[in-house]
C-alpha cells in the first residue's frame, strides 16, 4: 500500500508544481502582458517587485507549497531511479532514511527561509 | 524484398550440460517460398543440427510457445517470414530478461508466478454460482469492450523481453501480469480489484513502469499492455483517494428458456467428458 499512496502523492505533487510553475512563468516572463504582482512599471526581477511580493502571505505560502511539492516530487523519482539500480533491502532501507532526512532538512530549511524574508520584508 | 536463394541463420546456442558460455553458430539453408523463422530452424534441425532446441507448439501465432529475439526484436518465429526481415541474415536469440533453459528456450516460471500472484481469474462473493451456474453473469458489448483486448494475450513473453524495467527491476511484475491483472479489474462480471489491490498496491505494481511502450509494439497479438498499466496507475490513484467505487459485479441472469435451434443448425454432439 506504500508504493500507492507514494504515488498518488507524487502525482498531486506534480499538479501543484504545475501551477505554481505556471504562476511562477506568468510572473516572471508574461509581465509584460499580464504584470500581476509587479507595481508600477518595475521589472519582475527589481527590488520593488521582490519585497512586494514577499510581503504578501500569499506568496509566503506558496514559496512553501511549491517548495514542498518539488522536494517530494523529485527526491521519489530519484528514489524510483536509485532501486532501479537493484540494492539490497538494507541499501534501499538506508537510502529511504537518507532521502527523507535529506528532504525534510531541506523543507524546514527552505521554509524558514521564506518565512525569514517575508519578516524582513514587511519590517522594510 | 525479393526472396534470397540462401539464409543465414545466426543461432544463440547454450547448453547447461557443457558448463560453456553461450556462443552464435551461424547455419545457411536454402531459402523455400513462405518460409518462416520457425520452419528454416526446423529445416536446421532435422539437417544439420538435432541438438537445437526451441519451444513451439501450434505454428499459427496462437500458443504463444515460440516467442524469441529475431533479429533485434521479440516476436513469434512463426508468424515471423524470412522476407520481411529484410535481410538474409536471422539473428535468432532466446527472450531477453529471462534466464536461459538451453539454445533458445527461456525460462518463462518467474513470468508465470507473477502472472498467478495477480490472480487473473473472475472473483466474487457467489462462488456457489461460478461453480454450479444456474444463468449467465449478464454483460453489455461496451462493458465487454472495457477488456476484449486485452484478453487476446497468448502470454508469449515477448512484452517482457522488450520492457527496459524488467531488464534491471527483479521486483517488477512486467507487462503481461500487469495487462492481465487489469484485464479482470475491468471486467463488469468480477469483484476482485480489492484482493488484488493487495498485491498491485505494493512495489510489485505498476509503479516502476517509464511508459516506454516497447511492450505494446512487440506484443504480436495487437495488445496494448502500456496503455493497461497507466489505467491501473489512475484507477490506483482514484482508490487512493477514495474516488474509486469497485462496480457491482454483474447479475446472474437465468438462461434463456424460449429459444429455439434454427432447423439448419444440427444438434451439438454429446459432451464427451
Amino acid at each position: 500500500m506504500r508504493d500507492q499512496r507514494l504515488w498518488t502523492w507524487h502525482v498531486l505533487a506534480g499538479l501543484v508544481i504545475l501551477v505554481f510553475l505556471g504562476l511562477h512563468m506568468t510572473i516572471m516572463h508574461l509581465d509584460i502582458i499580464f504584470g500581476f504582482f509587479n507595481p508600477g512599471d518595475a521589472k519582475p526581477i527589481d527590488w520593488v517587485s521582490v519585497v512586494g511580493r514577499a510581503r504578501m502571505g500569499f506568496f509566503t505560502v506558496s514559496y512553501v507549497v511549491l517548495l514542498g511539492a518539488a522536494l517530494f516530487h523529485g527526491l521519489y523519482g530519484l528514489r524510483n531511479i536509485l532501486f532501479e539500480l537493484g540494492p539490497a533491502r538494507g541499501v534501499k532501507s538506508a537510502l529511504n532514511v537518507v532521502l527523507t532526512v535529506g528532504g525534510v532538512g531541506l523543507f524546514v530549511f527552505g521554509a524558514w527561509a521564506a518565512w525569514t524574508a517575508g519578516v524582513l520584508a514587511r519590517s522594510l | 524484398m525479393t526472396a534470397p536463394v540462401n539464409v543465414t541463420f545466426r543461432i544463440r546456442r547454450y547448453d547447461p550440460a557443457s558448463q560453456q558460455p553461450p556462443a552464435w553458430e551461424d547455419v545457411t539453408i536454402p531459402y523455400t517460398h513462405g518460409m518462416t523463422v520457425l520452419d528454416g530452424l526446423r529445416v536446421i534441425k532435422e539437417t544439420r543440427s538435432a541438438t537445437l532446441a526451441w519451444r513451439s507448439s501450434c505454428r499459427m501465432g496462437v500458443c504463444g510457445s515460440c516467442g524469441m529475439f529475431i533479429n533485434g526484436h521479440p516476436r513469434l518465429a512463426c508468424n515471423t517470414q524470412i522476407t520481411e526481415l529484410g535481410t538474409s541474415l536471422v539473428t535468432v536469440a532466446p527472450l531477453p530478461n529471462f534466464d536461459i533453459i538451453r539454445d533458445l528456450v527461456p525460462d518463462l516460471r518467474p513470468m508465470f508466478d507473477a502472472h498467478a500472484a495477480l490472480m487473473p481469474h473472475l472473483i466474487r462473493d457467489d462462488v456457489q454460482e461460478m461453480y454450479e451456474p444456474t444463468g449467465e453473469y449478464f454483460q453489455t458489448p461496451h462493458e465487454l469492450e472495457q477488456f476484449l483486448q486485452f484478453s487476446y494475450c497468448i502470454k508469449c513473453g515477448c512484452c517482457m523481453a522488450a520492457c527496459p524495467t524488467m531488464a534491471t527491476d527483479p521486483a517488477y511484475s512486467g507487462p503481461m501480469p500487469l495487462a492481465q491483472s487489469h484485464r479482470y479489474n475491468v471486467d463488469s462480471r468480477d469483484g476482485g480489484f480489492g484482493t488484488r489491490k493487495q498485491v498491485l498496491a505494493t512495489e510489485k505494481g505498476p509503479w516502476k513502469c517509464h511508459y516506454a511502450g516497447e511492450c505494446s509494439q512487440a506484443c504480436p497479438k495487437g495488445v496494448d499492455p502500456a496503455r493497461a498499466i497507466q489505467l491501473m496507475k489512475r484507477q490506483l490513484v482514484f482508490d487512493y483517494l477514495r474516488l474509486y467505487k469497485q462496480p457491482c459485479p454483474s447479475k446472474v441472469v437465468p438462461k434463456p428458456t424460449e429459444m429455439k435451434r434454427r432447423a439448419d443448425v444440427p444438434e451439438a454432439p454429446a459432451p464427451t467428458l
